[in-house]
């Protein structure tokens, strides 16, 4: 990218605090809508970052499926499921948020040990500009041809397992009649409510 | 002491990590489901940052940290979708998104 270094590095770290603030907030904030707001602001600094790192594509990528796709997908979520309940008190809480604290503050000093001390053979940061958008479609279309197509299929079952698994149930019992029932019945022609001309009830079926 | 000529690689590993971790406590902590999938997400997108780093430092002009991260994104709009489906089935079941009370297979 075409920016001068201070410029560069004043768009860093703007953008690693609204991504780890807004980290922060997702995960710690009460209120799980603003949760949701935040992962949005978090994905669109996360797309800045990648236009830093001389990735359009991808960037304009994570802003279609992230932002655009899974975000409201979550927020959907939060307005289909969003009681609210006073969680059930339990004891061991505080124990627990603690020793999870030691974990991944042991993880991070893990990882920053890890990404300081390697000797990294650094060629520097190089960019192909716009060349690399055609290079992406060779990798697809080349090498990583497989794995294109096994992602499309993949993306064909996940379709499928969430209309599967989100599909209101059908009601096993048909409410009027009693008579079990199934998905081809609800073409059938119910049982009217009314009582009929004979003066039958109509919640007991006729045989 | 080399004057600066770039953002080092590991300031972006760096923060790929600290997304990680947060996302980890996240992932550990939550009692509400859909923030589980939101810590999910910060994970995933913690290796992507980690991906596109190393793409354009040490790749070159071979860019094949772009093409995993968009299989990344793939995978990750699949699980988002299958997850809040999942979820959206144990909130009929269940009455309630508390991950403590979803039990059922636990024992």
């Amino acid at each position: 990218m075409g920016l001068a270094l201070s410029t560069r590095i004043i768009c860093f770290l703007l953008l690693s605090g609204a991504l780890l603030l807004g980290a922060l907030g997702v995960v710690l904030l009460p209120n799980v809508v603003y949760s949701a707001f935040l992962l949005g602001g978090v994905l669109l600094s996360m797309a800045g970052l990648y236009l830093l790192l001389n990735a359009s594509f991808v960037a304009a990528a994570q802003v279609l499926v992230y932002v655009g796709a899974v975000n409201v997908l979550i927020l959907f979520a939060i307005m289909l499921v969003n009681k609210r309940e006073p969680l059930r008190p339990m004891r061991v809480l505080l124990l627990r948020r603690l020793l999870s604290v030691g974990v991944c503050l042991g993880l991070l000093a893990l990882l920053v040990q890890v990404a300081l001390t390697t000797p990294w053979a650094l060629p520097g940061p190089a960019s192909i500009g716009e060349a690399a958008l055609t290079r992406i479609g060779e990798h697809f279309f080349t090498d990583y041809l497989l794995p294109f197509e096994v992602a499309s299929v993949l993306l064909l079952m996940a379709m499928i397992g969430a209309i599967v698994l989100a599909r209101r149930d059908v009601l096993a019992r048909d409410v009027v009649t009693g008579e079990p029932a199934d998905q081809a019945l609800l073409e059938r022609q119910r049982t009217p409510l009314l009582p009929s001309q004979d003066g039958s009830s109509p919640s007991v079926p006729s045989p | 002491m080399m004057p600066i000529t770039d953002i080092p690689l590991q300031a972006y590993l760096v923060v790929a990590a600290i997304l990680f971790c947060i996302g980890v406590w996240g992932l550990i902590n939550s009692r509400n489901a859909v923030r589980v999938l939101m810590s999910i997400e910060l994970m995933l997108n913690a290796v992507n940052l980690n991906m596109m780093a190393f793409s354009s430092y040490l790749d070159g002009a071979q860019v094949r940290g772009q093409v995993f991260a968009v299989f990344v994104i793939t995978v990750a709009a699949a699980e988002a979708a299958v997850g809040l489906a999942i979820l959206l089935s144990l909130y009929r079941n269940r009455d309630t998104v508390d991950m403590e009370q979803f039990n059922l297979l636990r024992w």
